[in-house]
C-alpha cells in the first residue's frame, strides 16, 4: 500500500518511466550538466529568497546600525531586553565559574570538554535539554580531508567556492586544517563512523566538493556525535556542571568592558540567575525558527538567534547575517513532516531531482543555494512543480535509484532514520520517491570571531552556528558538524587559558541600559522582547481567550 | 513568496477535516485528525517547554504514552512523529530518572565483564521484551541488552544504533535497567576499541601537525580573489563516484 494519494501517484508513474534510463546514464558516469559560474549567479539573483525584494530591512541600532538584515531578525535586534538592569544586584552573584558555556549542542559540549581538560571549572547552561540542538538533526556527515587523493588545500577551495569566496580565509584554514584532528578525536571518543573492515573511513561526495570527504554514521551523523559528546560531558561532573532549561538572556561585562558572565533564566521556576565567569563561550546555535518569509524549517525548537541578540547588545558586530541557507530538500509530503530535512546524502548516493513530468532539471550536487534556487525556478517560473493535496509545491527526489545503483538494501542501511520517518506514513523510500521543496536550514553568518574563536570583546568566545565568517554566504554540507567541533574545541581551549590569567571584579549591565537608550533615540517604539527563547506556535484564536496571560516576547 | 504556499510551522488543515476527541492527560479536546500529537498540543494552546525538541523524530525529547479510550493496550511514540487517533488518551514523559556510571573509555575493554561491572543490573533482565515493545524507533532493545550480557559488544552497538535515548524502554523495565546508557557504552566501546582505527587518518593528522599543508593554506590565504577563483575553477578535478573501484588518482598532485 502506498502512502501517496492517487493525485501524486500519477506523477510518480512518470518518474518511474524515466528511472531505468537515468540509472543507466549514472552507471556510464554521465551527469546532468552543472551550471557555469555565470548561470549560478543568474538563477540565484532571480530565485533565491535572499536576493528578493522586501525580504530585508535596515536595522537602526547597535554596532551594525544601517546594515540590512532579514526582516525577522531585524525585529529581534530592534527589541527590548527581557530584564530591567535596575532589578539586579550584580555585587551578589548566584554562581561563579571559570568558563561559562552558553548552549548545550555540539559546539558547547566540545568547548566544555576541552575547557575542562585544560583545568577550568565549567558551567554549561542550555535552554532545553543538554543535546537539544541542531547538531542532533545533522544527518549526512562531517567533512575532513583525510584521504590520500585529498588535502586541506582542496577542502579550503571547495569551502570558499561554496561561500562565494567571501569566507574569512584564516578561519577556513583553521577549519580545514583541524578537520582530520577533529575526526580523529571523535574516533578516539568512540564514535561509530561508517568504515571498511580495515578501518578505512567510508567517504562520499557532498554538494560542491571535488573530493570525497564526507564521513558519516548512517544518516544519523549529528545524532551520533551529540550522543558521544554528551556522554563524555557526563564523565566529568566534577569539572562540568550542566544547567538545563536555563537559557542566558543577557551577557554581563566587567569594569574593563570584558565579558564576565551572563544572566540565566530558569524556564521552569522563572527565576533569573546571575553567573559570574572569567570567560564566556557563546554557542547558542542558529536562527532557523524565525521562519524567514514564511518558509518551514529543518531546525530544532530552540533555534531562535538568542546568542546573536545578546552579543549584539554587548557590542559584537555581525557578518553575513543577511544570508539564510535554504536547504534544497525539505519534506513537502506528508503534511505532518513539512520542512523536515532530507539529507544531501540522498543525492550523494546518486538520487536525482525530477519535475512533475519525471524529467531532470538540475545537477543534483550544486551548492545548496544554487540547488534551492533551481528548484524554486522549476516550481514557479517553469510551472513544473508537483502540487500536494494541501496545495504545496514540490519536486521529486528519486531515492529508489539508490538501491538500483548501489545494490538492494542500500537505502535502508545508509538512510535508516529517513526510512523509518517515511515508513511511519506508509511510504517506502527505497521503492517510491520523496517530494521535496527548499526549507530554512542554516544561519550562514553570525558573530565576528577570529580563527581562535575570539570575538571583539575580551573574554567572549564564539563557536558553531552563532558565529560568522566560516562559511561566507553559503555553507557546504558537512562543514557545520565540522565547524561546531573545530571552533568548539578552539573556544574551549582558549577560554580556559584566558580564564587562568584574568579575574573580573565588578559586573555590569550598562550595555543593556545603553542599548535601550539607543532604541529610544532611534525612535523605535515596540513591545517586542528578545531573546525570543521559544518560538510562538499558539493560535490567535486561543490567545484571544487567554485573558490573564502575559507574553514576554514569545514566552508566556 | 509569489506562487508558493508557505505557512512556517503551521500545518495546513484542509477544509472539512474531521475534528476528533483526544484526551491530553485525561482532559478532552477536539482537534483536526491530521495533526501530530505535538501539533495537537500546540493547537489546543500548550506552549511546550519540556517534551519538545527537534520536532523531527531524532532527539528523543517528546516520548509519549497513550491508550485508546476503553481499550487495554498501551502504545508508545514520539509526539512529533505520531498522528493523533480518535479517543487517544495520552501523556508525555519528558524525563525519566536514569542510571549512568562515570567511566573512562580509554581504560575499558569491550567485554561482558566491563558491561557487568558498570551496569550489573542487566543480568537481572527477565526477558519480558517490554522494552522492545516500548521503543518508538523499533529497536530490538531486549536483544541488545542480551548481546551486552553475552559480551557481544559490537552486536549490542549495531542493534542500538538508531537509539535516540528517549527513555521509554527504561520507564517500562521490571529489572530497572537504563537500557540506552548500556547501548551508548557499547557503541563507544565499539567505535573506540573494536573498529580498527583509520590508518590514513592517523597519517594525515601527523602530516598536519608537522605543518605539511601550512604553506599551501598560506598561499590560499594570501592570493587575490581573482586567483582564488581561477584555482577553484581550474584546479578542482572532480573525483568520480566510483573512484575506489577504479583506484582513481588526480593528475595534479602538488597539493596532496
Amino acid at each position: 500500500m502506498s502512502g501517496y494519494p492517487e493525485s501524486l501517484r500519477e506523477s510518480i508513474k512518470l518518474v518511474e518511466k524515466t528511472r531505468s534510463e537515468r540509472v543507466e546514464k549514472a552507471k556510464r558516469g554521465e551527469i546532468f550538466k552543472p551550471l557555469t559560474m555565470e548561470q549560478r549567479k543568474e538563477v540565484l539573483s532571480k530565485f533565491h529568497p535572499d536576493y528578493m525584494e522586501g525580504t530585508k530591512r535596515v536595522v537602526n541600532v547597535g554596532p551594525d546600525k544601517g546594515e540590512l538584515f532579514p526582516n525577522e531578525l531585524a525585529d529581534l535586534l530592534e527589541a527590548h531586553s527581557r530584564i530591567n538592569p535596575k532589578d539586579f544586584d550584580l555585587s551578589n552573584c548566584d554562581m561563579e565559574t571559570d568558563v561559562l558555556v552558553i548552549g548545550g549542542g555540539g559546539a558547547g559540549s566540545s568547548a566544555a570538554i576541552m575547557a575542562a581538560s585544560k583545568g577550568a571549572k565549567v558551567i554549561l547552561a542550555t535552554k532545553l535539554r543538554h543535546g537539544d540542538a541542531n547538531t542532533v538533526m545533522a544527518e549526512g556527515g562531517i567533512q575532513a580531508a583525510d584521504q590520500e587523493v585529498d588535502s586541506p588545500y582542496y577542502h579550503f577551495l571547495d569551502t570558499m567556492g561554496g561561500g562565494h569566496f567571501l569566507n574569512d580565509r584564516k578561519i577556513v584554514a583553521a577549519l580545514t586544517s583541524d578537520a582530520p584532528i577533529v575526526v580523529s578525536w571523535l574516533e578516539k571518543l568512540g564514535m561509530m563512523f561508517d568504515k571498511y573492515p580495515d578501518g578505512r573511513m567510508k567517504v562520499r561526495h557532498g554538494g560542491g566538493t571535488c573530493r570525497k570527504r564526507m564521513h558519516s554514521c548512517g544518516d544519523m551523523t549529528g545524532s551520533e556525535i551529540m550522543r558521544v559528546l554528551r556522554d563524555e560531558v557526563r564523565n566529568h561532573p566534577d569539572k562540568i556542571e550542566v544547567l538545563e532549561f536555563s537559557p542566558a538572556v543577557e551577557l554581563l561585562l566587567d569594569e574593563n568592558g570584558r565579558c564576565a558572565g551572563a544572566i540565566l533564566y530558569n524556564l521552569e521556576t522563572e527565576e533569573y540567575i546571575v553567573v559570574k565567569a572569567k570567560a564566556v563561550i557563546m554557542a547558542t546555535g542558529g536562527f532557523g525558527r524565525l521562519h524567514f518569509n514564511g518558509f518551514p524549517c529543518t531546525n530544532h525548537y530552540g533555534a531562535t538567534a538568542d546568542g546573536i541578540v545578546m552579543a549584539y547588545r554587548a557590542g559584537i558586530k555581525l557578518r553575513f547575517m543577511d544570508s539564510v541557507q535554504y536547504h534544497p530538500t525539505g519534506v513537502v509530503f506528508p503534511e505532518q513532516n513539512v520542512g523536515l530535512l532530507i539529507t544531501e546524502k540522498v543525492r550523494g548516493l546518486g538520487a536525482t531531482l525530477l519535475n512533475k513530468y519525471g524529467q531532470e532539471f538540475v545537477f543534483p550536487l550544486e551548492p545548496r543555494d544554487v540547488e534551492s534556487a533551481c528548484i524554486i525556478r522549476e516550481c514557479t517560473e517553469r510551472g513544473n512543480g508537483v502540487v500536494t493535496p494541501t496545495g504545496r509545491l514540490g519536486v521529486w527526489l528519486d531515492s529508489p535509484m539508490i538501491d538500483m545503483l548501489e545494490g538492494e538494501g542500500t537505502v535502508k542501511r545508509e538512510l535508516p532514520a529517513k526510512y523509518i520517518q517515511f515508513i511511519r506514513h506508509g511510504i517506502d523510500i527505497s521503492k517510491e520517491p520523496m517530494l521535496i521543496f527548499p526549507t530554512v536550514h542554516y544561519q550562514n553568518g553570525g558573530l565576528w570571531m577570529d580563527e581562535n574563536a575570539k570575538t571583539q570583546i575580551e573574554g567572549l568566545y564564539s563557536a558553531g552556528e552563532v558565529s560568522g565568517g566560516v562559511h561566507g554566504r553559503n555553507r557546504l554540507m558537512g562543514n557545520s558538524l565540522l565547524d561546531i567541533l573545530v571552533f568548539g574545541r578552539r573556544a574551549g581551549i582558549h577560554a580556559a587559558e584566558y580564564a587562568a590569567t584574568y579575574n573580573p571584579k565588578k559586573l555590569t549591565l550598562d550595555h543593556v541600559v545603553k542599548y535601550e537608550e539607543e532604541l529610544d533615540q532611534a525612535g523605535i517604539k515596540t513591545d517586542r522582547i528578545a531573546p525570543m527563547l521559544l518560538p510562538d506556535y499558539i493560535r490567535e484564536e486561543v490567545k484571544k481567550k487567554e485573558k490573564t496571560s502575559h507574553y514576554f516576547g514569545t514566552l508566556r | 513568496m509569489k506562487g508558493i504556499l508557505l505557512t512556517g510551522d503551521k500545518p495546513i488543515i484542509p477544509e472539512g477535516t474531521k475534528m476528533v476527541p483526544v484526551f491530553i492527560m485525561g482532559k478532552k479536546y477536539l482537534v483536526p485528525e491530521t495533526l501530530t500529537i505535538q501539533k495537537a498540543l500546540e493547537y489546543v494552546g500548550y506552549q511546550l517547554i519540556r517534551g519538545c525538541g527537534c520536532r523531527g523524530g531524532i532527539c528523543g525529547a517528546c516520548a509519549t504514552v497513550y491508550r485508546i479510550m476503553g481499550e487495554h493496550k498501551l502504545y508508545f511514540g514520539l509526539a512529533c512523529q505520531t498522528v493523533i487517533k480518535e479517543n487517544m488518551v495520552l501523556t508525555q514523559i519528558p524525563f525519566y530518572p536514569y542510571k549512568r556510571k562515570i567511566h573512562d573509555i580509554d581504560n575499558l575493554e569491550p567485554t561482558a565483564e566491563t558491561m557487568a561491572k558498570i551496569y550489573p543490573e542487566i543480568m537481572k533482565c527477565v526477558g519480558c521484551n517490554t522494552c522492545t515493545r516500548a521503543c518508538p524507533m523499533d529497536i530490538k532493545v531486549m536483544d541488545y541488552i542480551n548481546a551486552a550480557i553475552r559480551g557481544d559488544i559490537e552486536k549490542c552497538a549495531k542493534l542500538s544504533l538508531d537509539c535516540i535515548m528517549c527513555g521509554l524502554c527504561t520507564s517500562r523495565c521490571p529489572a530497572q535497567i537504563t537500557h540506552y546508557n548500556v547501548g551508548i557504552l557499547a557503541r563507544r566501546l565499539t567505535g573506540a576499541k573494536i573498529f580498527k582505527r583509520a590508518d590514513h587518518l592517523k597519517v594525515r593528522v601527523q602530516e598536519i601537525q608537522s605543518g605539511k599543508f601550512d604553506p599551501f593554506l598560506k598561499e590560499l590565504i594570501e592570493v587575490n580573489e581573482e586567483e582564488l577563483r581561477r584555482r577553484y575553477v581550474e584546479e578542482r578535478e572532480w573525483e568520480p563516484l566510483d573512484s575506489k573501484e577504479k583506484g582513481w588518482k588526480p593528475q595534479d598532485q602538488r597539493y596532496l
